[in-house]
């Protein structure tokens, strides 16, 4: 990222982040503050609140934890369920796990990316949609799947997955 | 207690729930009213049932009735006909391929019938969420008699005899594990589980934690009785939310019932269990770096020894054994290990669970007695090749594993036989390719897949395997260079040889078999600039073949960029303008015309 796009990030992080979603997180630190080994949990349920994790939070989380903002940092960054940009107002998880991959779901996630004009991880300039590949959701008698939100899709066909999507506005 | 004359077993796994079962149990339970059979007829939701492909399914006791694929709509036909009528409705009855007579009951579908369960003892019997209903199968019972009246060396003796070894993959013996931990002294111990089911293309581990949670719990007792441990934590994948509200509404059953808590059954044993999720990481599954999550860190793997069994999590002796390891202790405990290691081959005793998927007619869960010969699980309880294609190669043990070719289909399915052809067991993830997988793509695929969740800790496999892609990459864009194939091998053996824990030992198995398996592939990309399964675009010429083409006329039909012309009784021609190289007119051919 550059300087300007730094500092673009920064300002949508401080409007996205209100001061009601810190007091829930608030309430969560209070709760785990004395179990040892809960940063992991109180992530969760602070990317619960804000829908991402930015560095602000991250910081707000650390100092919380009395810990660095580093591990945090190393913590956010390491699991793949933790995301520091934000997601759109649909996620949509193409499965390219093994059973998904040979009944050709790579066709399916190229097909989303020419048809949103998006890369993986990417967020649609509309805000409704970001794409995410993920590796197995154990779902593999449907293969191939593509869950969008907390909606299970089987067997996709590539040419038929735009009209799965139209039906989230 | 309320009897009825039928029992609607209703699946609502995953695949099942996705597929629409929870409205068909809805549709079932208004229909049951208006027709006043609703004191007749009992509706119960039930975990996985395994034919997942099929769904939604259903089982109707007791004639044992198999329904599968039944949407909401069909429901008030198929109650007036099966209920009313009496006579099981033929549209929704399973019929082999290629015959044509349905099997009405589920047992004498091939499917099922080659299956012995034990793990999965409960399935399409319970509803997952009623611990009453887990009780009255012979639930907590072995959890009983380890509490009240064994002894921890006699439970582990118990389950070191009947030889149940790990079912997670490495297969080493449970009892062993157990023993070696309860021999350390300490006044803190662990017991785990390791739930984070990531291979992709296995999904035993969630079925199991989904339609049985107490079988785990009731696993996980008797284990923290033998190594004397009185926490525990039940690691379980972000990616299954299902299984974590079903576990843990288990373990607060089991609380209220005094099964987990203080003084549990009156034996004076304390035992408290608790979820912890995953935040998805593949390396967690790996048993120092599933404890460091649980600490809060990054899921990092550490050197052995010291062995968990030692200092595990927070530097406690721990145990840490797999969903289905735990689901398959109980019932050694209540009929001994004799009973167990009755099943199996010399080495490898009991069952397995293995998850089918790919190119097959049936897809889902079975579990199968070890030993019973490869080809027997993909074409009997499979069904065979789906389409008119030609099986090619069984995939198990997901990235860590390797593929097994037609030559071999004769292995007997257990530990060492597996291994032996560089293969490994894994957690049971089958996924069976046909023709139309191109091997080196494979290849190509699980090196993906593990260079994205290698934890970079080691040099060999954060940057041995970054390598082996890069290779693997240039051979699939045509690009391959002589030597290459060698340059694979020798690399492959060195991240072996050399990575620090399971994931980067196993992950060049994937190259290492397809090439001892399927080299030619391999110097088709490369010599020949081909791809025989005709998967690697840059390598397709979107040529018809004049000798191979029967003139049908199917590719013409397939294509949406109008770039094919064909005439009745002559070859078609492919226009280089037009075609996008989108492929349809190769998965349409079922002559391998199009080069």
């Amino acid at each position: 990222m550059g300087n300007e796009a730094v500092a673009q990030q920064a300002a949508t992080d401080n409007e996205t982040i209100t001061p009601e979603m810190y007091r829930r997180i608030d309430s969560i630190i209070e709760r785990y503050k004395d179990k040892p080994g809960s940063l992991i949990p109180v992530l969760q349920q602070a990317q619960d609140v804000c829908g991402y994790l930015p560095h602000p939070v991250q910081r707000y989380v650390a100092k919380g934890l009395r810990m660095s903002p580093s591990v945090v940092f190393g913590v956010a960054t390491f699991y793949s369920f933790f995301t520091l940009v934000p997601r759109g107002k649909h996620v949509i998880r193409v499965c390219l796990g093994t059973a998904c991959y040979v009944k050709r779901s790579e066709e399916i996630l190229d097909k989303i990316k020419a048809e949103l004009e998006l890369e993986v991880g990417e967020i649609t300039r509309d805000k409704k949609y970001s794409l995410e590949a993920v590796r197995c959701l154990g779902a593999c008698g449907l293969a191939p799947v593509v869950v969008v939100d907390q909606d299970t899709y089987g067997d996709v066909a590539a040419t038929k997955v735009m009209d799965i999507l139209k039906k989230y506005e | 207690m309320e009897t009825y004359r039928s029992n609607i077993m209703i699946c609502a796994g995953t695949g099942c729930v996705a597929n629409g079962s929870l409205k068909v149990k809805d549709a079932l339970e208004t229909e049951l009213i208006k027709r006043n059979l609703q004191k007749e007829v009992k509706v119960v939701l039930t975990g996985c049932n395994g034919f997942c492909a099929k769904g939604p399914v259903m089982v109707v006791y007791p004639e044992d009735i198999f329904y599968q694929m039944v949407k909401a709509e069909d429901v008030p036909h198929l109650v007036e006909e099966h209920f009313i009528k009496g006579r099981p409705v033929k549209k929704f009855l399973y019929t082999p391929p290629a015959q044509k007579d349905a099997i009405p009951v589920m047992n004498e579908i091939p499917f099922f019938k080659h299956q012995v369960l034990r793990a999965l003892r409960n399935r399409s019997l319970i509803d997952a969420e009623k611990i009453e209903e887990y009780i009255a199968r012979d639930g907590y019972l072995a959890a009983a008699k380890a509490l009240t009246e064994m002894t921890p060396e006699q439970i582990v003796n118990e389950v070191k005899n009947s030889g149940l070894r790990g079912r997670g993959g490495a297969g080493f013996l449970t009892g062993l594990k157990w023993e070696l931990c309860a021999r350390v002294s300490g006044e803190i111990k662990y017991i785990l589980c390791n739930g984070d089911e990531g291979d992709p293309g296995a999904f035993m581990d969630r079925s199991i934690m989904e339609a049985d949670p107490h079988s785990v719990l009731e696993g996980m007792i008797v284990a923290a009785k033998a190594i004397g441990a009185h926490y525990g934590y039940i690691y379980v994948r972000a990616e299954y939310p299902l299984a974590v509200h079903r576990l843990q509404l288990a373990i607060d059953q089991a609380k209220e019932n005094g099964l987990l808590g203080k003084d549990i059954l009156g034996s004076g044993f304390d035992l408290d269990l608790e979820i912890y999720q995953g935040a998805g990481a593949f390396v967690c599954g790996e048993e120092t770096a599933l404890m460091a999550s649980i600490e809060g860190k990054r899921g990092m793997p550490r050197p052995k020894p010291p062995f968990p069994a030692v200092k595990g999590l927070w530097q406690r002796p721990s145990v840490l054994n797999n969903v289905e390891t735990f689901a398959n202790v109980p019932p050694i405990i209540l009929s001994g290990a004799d009973w167990f290691a009755s099943l199996g081959t010399e080495k490898s005793k009991g069952t397995k669970v293995f998850a089918l998927s790919g190119a097959l007619n049936n897809i889902g869960l079975v579990e199968v007695p070890m030993g019973i010969p490869l080809r027997t699980v993909i074409f009997d309880i499979g069904g065979g090749i789906k389409g008119n294609r030609k099986y090619k190669a069984v995939q198990m043990g997901g990235p860590s594993g390797g593929c097994i070719p037609e030559s071999l289909l004769d292995t007997p399915v257990d530990y060492e036989n597996i291994n032996k052809t560089g293969a490994i067991m894994g957690s049971g993830g089958m996924v069976v390719m046909d023709e139309t997988t191109c091997m080196p793509a494979m290849a190509k695929f699980f090196l993906e897949f593990t260079e994205d969740e290698s934890c970079g800790k080691c040099v060999p496999c954060r940057v041995g395997n970054k390598t082996l892609l890069t290779i693997l990459a240039r051979i699939t864009k045509g690009e391959g260079r002589e030597g290459d194939i060698e340059l694979l091998l020798d690399l492959s053996q060195q991240i072996k040889d050399t990575s620090l824990c399971g994931l980067g030992q196993t992950s060049p198995n994937p190259v290492l078999t397809t090439i001892k398996y399927f080299r030619e592939e391999y110097e088709a990309h490369i010599k020949e600039k081909r791809c025989p399964a005709r998967v690697c675009t840059p390598l397709v010429k979107f040529v018809v073949n004049d000798e191979k083409c029967k003139k049908c006329g199917t590719c013409f039909k397939a294509c949406p960029a109008g770039a094919i012309t064909w005439e009745k009784g002559k070859v078609a021609y492919i226009d280089p303008e037009k075609c996008t190289k989108c492929k349809s007119c190769i998965k349409s051919c079922k002559f391998w015309a199009i080069d």
